[in-house]
């Protein structure tokens, strides 16, 4: 590999490291910091029927985890375009 | 139509469109075997991997899981689908770049060493076969119930006909025999979940049904609360389990999700590394529709399930035996329910506690010996118990978890055909998994052992047969399995997910993200990992360590998540210590961290 396919690489690689630490932060706060450590606080809050730490728990999470999926997958197929590392 | 007829057109029916599928798919080649040729569409694929990863499990406990332990059931629910978000972002894309076919592969070439690839191969093997005896045992249970045929029957059926697709077709054929399994299983959960959403809220989605208000003008969730609090139980919504514990146990399931070698071999069937990643989204947006429906399965068959037993009149609790709906009958003569009538009335009466002696609660039948009113006699009967802790009266009844799902349409009074489609659905749910992993414990034999490890010299025609016969050896050690199940699945299937997540998910993560990553720390790391994680469920599930030593609290379930951190550190330091990787290596996880240049996936 030459000096700057190298750098590429190398910048490529941070920027994906971001990306998946980005979403991975959110999938934390959702399923443990919201869905298990202040769980019982958000149960004091009503969401169409649901105690909401309660909503969370069992199908909202669910419903982010899909979500945080596809824009990973929006995002990286942006970022191997940019650096020109696509299939 | 009766029912029989019905469920014999429909088990019947989906049987014969697997072994179409099956004959049209049939594998020619390693490659074809191994990983479907590499050319499946991310749809396809996102299906197949959604029916090979839910199983008996998913379509029939998990919702009786949750209908009996109520929000602790989440830890469930978000560990078998938040795992695909590490599956997606960490493993997957990296892992379909490498293109070999196997964990094992990946594992023993990324860290230079026949010792890991073999430790690999063991976890691999281990996991598949105590998972697949709860499908083999699922098959069966389905049998006897609808189509009264005895368990074993039922499991030598189920044997025969994923022998039929698995050994043919290879992953070719399982995974568009999985497309096809997906839809019935689907159909037969969302069905009489939308029936029961409708009878009971008025609602067509389970999803937002569970969140409606009733004709008492109480939603259906403080409903609940109020019927367990009455009879004695802990609050529905609110969790009984410690904090530390079901962190523990989530990020456990999560990361054992993500370390499946059933479901990571899955993202080797695509194209290109994007497609794995377009794949992990389908295959979870497939997984989230049952997953979703099932805290609505769950509380709505809570609710009927009580009111069912106990009436809906709050002075005179209980209905009388002999007015008990016929799926009371019917389950009680399969074992999985039981009543003994502690205070003489003749009614049933369901609260808070355990009804029999010993047995985790569970009935002791006297043969086909029958009590007073016509119930099934037990032997273990409590003499004059008391009512537990907050219940109203003694309990009288034991129902199993189990048989929720199932029981459903028929307590919700559906009708037969519906009845029928749930019966079919559940053997597909089972049948999809077991061939799935029947797979990779063949390959694990035939590519991992015998071409890589033994003899390397073996022809693409050899190492065919030998990945055959080894699937043919792992159905008959899966069916004598499903027909002397050992006592204790449910432990079992929990050491499969704590195997996973303490050694397979850090070794592949390790590979992958720190390439000064040596063998000496990933070795040192799974044994480790492995060890402690064993160990601690060995100590407290067979050998009777007491609760009060758990380690914080925290349950055997939950202990794969500590043995993943142990593993994690230990690496690092005995890696940090020891010379680093050859640069041959480091190139190869420069490689895999960018996605062109892919190809298909490749033999040796």
């Amino acid at each position: 590999m030459s000096t700057s396919s190298q750098d590429n690489a190398s910048a490529y690689w941070a920027e994906n490291l971001r990306i998946i630490i980005t979403y991975l932060s959110v999938w934390f706060v959702v399923s443990f910091v919201a869905g298990i450590l202040f769980v019982d606080q958000l149960n004091a809050i009503p969401f169409f029927g649901f105690p909401l730490g309660f909503w969370i728990d069992q199908q909202g999470a669910i419903f982010v985890y899909v979500a945080l999926i596809w824009m990973y997958v929006s995002s990286m197929n942006k970022l191997d375009e940019k650096y020109d590392v696509h299939e | 139509m009766s029912l029989d007829l019905l469920t014999y057109l429909f088990i019947g029916g989906s049987f014969a469109l697997y072994i179409g599928i099956a004959i049209w798919a049939r594998a020619g080649s390693t490659k074809e075997f191994y990983v479907a040729g590499g050319g499946v569409h991310p749809i396809a694929n996102g299906m197949a991997t959604a029916a090979d990863w839910m199983s008996a499990a998913s379509f029939i406990s998990l919702a009786g899981l949750v209908s009996f332990i109520g929000r602790d059931g989440a830890a469930y629910l978000m560990g078998w689908t938040g795992g695909y978000v590490l599956l997606a972002m960490l493993l997957a894309p990296y892992l379909r770049k490498f293109g070999k076919f196997t964990v094992p592969d990946f594992v023993g070439d990324r860290y230079y060493s026949t010792t890991a690839r073999v430790i690999a191969v063991i976890c691999t093997i281990v996991i598949s076969f105590t998972y697949v005896a709860g499908q083999m045992r699922g098959v069966g249970i389905v049998f006897s119930r609808y189509l009264h045929v005895d368990i074993n029957t039922g499991v030598i059926v189920g044997m025969a006909i994923v022998f039929f697709y698995a050994v043919l077709g290879g992953m070719k054929g399982i995974t568009y025999t999985q497309v096809a399994q997906y839809c019935v299983l689907i159909l037969a959960f969302m069905v009489p979940a939308i029936f029961m959403s409708m009878q009971i809220t008025g609602h067509f989605l389970p999803q937002v049904g569970l969140g409606a208000t009733l004709d008492s003008g109480m939603s259906v969730l403080a409903t609940l609360d109020k019927l367990s609090v009455d009879l004695g139980f802990a609050e529905y919504t609110a969790g009984k389990k410690s904090t530390i514990d079901i962190f523990c146990l989530t990020a456990a399931l999560m990361a054992g999700t993500a370390g499946l070698p059933h479901v990571i071999v899955r993202f080797f069937t695509v194209p290109r590394v994007k497609d794995a990643r377009t794949s992990a989204g389908w295959a979870l947006i497939f997984i989230a529709i049952l997953y979703t429906t099932v805290p609505g399965v769950a509380g709505f068959g809570r609710v009927n399930l009580i009111q069912t037993i106990n009436g809906t009149d709050d002075a005179n609790i209980g209905t009388e035996y002999e007015k008990m709906p016929t799926w009371f009958k019917n389950w009680e003569n399969a074992g999985l329910l039981g009543w003994h009538d502690y205070n003489g009335d003749g009614k049933v009466q369901y609260s808070a506690g355990a009804a029999f002696d010993g047995k985790g609660g569970k009935p002791a039948f006297d043969g086909d010996a029958r009590g007073e009113f016509g119930e099934r006699a037990v032997t273990n009967a409590k003499v004059n118990p008391a009512p537990a802790a907050g219940a109203p009266f003694a309990n009288e009844v034991y129902v199993d978890r189990d048989i929720m799902v199932l029981a459903n349409p028929e307590i919700a009074q559906l009708p037969n055909w519906v009845i029928a489609l749930v019966a079919a659905g559940a053997v597909a749910a089972a049948l999809s998994t077991a061939a799935g992993l029947l797979l990779v414990i063949s390959t694990a034999i035939a590519h991992d052992l015998m071409k890589t490890c033994i003899n390397p010299n073996i022809s693409e025609k050899q190492e065919l047969l030998y990945a055959r016969m080894a699937a043919v050896v792992a159905i008959l050690i899966a069916g004598y399995f499903g027909i002397n199940p050992p006592g204790f699945v449910a432990q079992v299937v929990a050491l499969a997910f704590g195997l996973a997540s303490s050694s397979v998910f850090p070794v592949i993560v390790m590979g992958i993200f720190n390439s000064r990553m040596n063998k000496e720390g990933a070795i040192a790391g799974m044994i480790v990992g492995l060890g402690s994680t064993m160990a601690y469920m060995i100590y407290f599930t067979f050998m009777g360590g007491s609760k009060d030593d758990l380690f914080l609290g925290i349950s055997t379930g939950g202990f794969g998540f500590v043995g993943m951190i142990l593993n994690f550190i230990v690496a690092y330091v005995v890696s940090m210590m020891t010379p680093p990787p050859p640069a041959e290596i480091q190139e190869i996880v420069e490689n895999i961290r960018v996605p062109r240049g892919a190809g298909v996936a490749h033999a040796h």
